[in-house]
């Protein structure tokens, strides 16, 4: 069974807000083996004119991945997790994400396609603060690999 | 820190490539800092059983190491406002002491004066093979 088409254009409720914290931000860091001080250090984000530590630019994953287990596991949506693929990533950074942020990912599904015997699901995960300011827009394609 | 200058920066300008490790130590430490525990990032004899020559790292962890010759170049991670890439190919990480070998390049490809940002095209290798495709950041300078 394939993944069902009618899930594309369908909006999920948003994840638990996730609070940045300094120590994640170095963690994460610290495992992409980057030692730039602006994920390490407050006062070398500050000297670059950022309010606290900032995420590097993948950070964003953590959140993302969350809010689209939503769809992943929606039983209408058909999709079989041992199969999937990731395919795509892109992350629109409106503003970078700073430690302290209290953010909500809210997940939707752009489209669903099926290419080569395979079904392609776009998701887009909208970033924002609790009161609504745009941080990071994440677009993710998995590939649901077919046939048996 | 020498951060390029808009106006110094032209299209064809390349950035300085660089090879980075990534070995199991890794894997299980980006598994853990991310939160994707999946076991092909892990355990080779299920990786094996998939079907996958060995331990393949996370995309992510690719997509992630390749931003680095950008966010090094810009001199501040946040001049990236926009990062995308395809995942064409995984890099296996052999579970010897030396692990697996990312290479990294990139070239200027454009420029948006009203935005003063840049377009930076990257090419991630492993082993030869390019593990990552249309891989393009647009970077915001001053």
């Amino acid at each position: 069974m394939g993944v069902n088409p009618d899930i594309s254009r369908r909006s999920y409720p948003p994840a638990r807000v996730y609070e940045v914290g300094r120590e994640k931000i170095a963690e994460f860091a610290t495992a992409i083996g980057s030692t730039d001080p602006t994920h390490l250090d407050p006062e070398a984000a500050r000297a670059l004119g950022h309010p606290d530590v900032i995420a590097p630019p993948t950070f964003a994953i953590i959140l993302a991945m969350r809010a689209e287990s939503a769809v992943v596991q929606d039983p209408d949506a058909g999709i079989d997790y041992s199969r999937v693929v990731h395919g795509e990533q892109r992350f629109t950074h409106h503003r970078p994400i700073v430690a302290g942020d209290r953010l909500v990912a809210t997940p939707s599904v752009d489209s669903v396609r099926e290419a080569g015997g395979h079904g392609m699901v776009t998701t887009r995960v909208e970033i924002t603060t609790e009161s609504g300011e745009p941080v990071t827009t994440a677009l993710s394609t998995i590939v649901v690999r077919g046939g048996s | 820190m020498g951060r390029p200058s808009f106006d110094a920066v032209s299209v064809g300008d390349t950035l300085p490539p660089r090879t980075f490790p990534i070995d199991r130590l890794s894997l299980v430490r980006y598994a853990g800092a991310s939160g994707d525990f999946n076991v092909i990032h892990w355990n080779q004899r299920i990786a094996r059983s998939v079907g996958l020559p060995d331990v393949i790292a996370h995309g992510m962890l690719t997509m992630a190491t390749a931003a680095r010759l950008v966010t090094d170049w810009a001199g501040d991670p946040a001049a990236v406002v926009d990062y995308g890439v395809r995942f064409t190919r995984p890099v296996v990480v052999p579970d010897d002491d030396r692990g697996a070998e990312l290479e990294v390049a990139g070239v200027v490809s454009a420029k948006d004066d009203e935005a003063r940002t840049v377009t930076v095209d990257l090419t991630a290798t492993s082993v030869g093979e390019k593990v990552l495709g249309r891989a393009q950041a647009v970077v915001r300078l001053t």
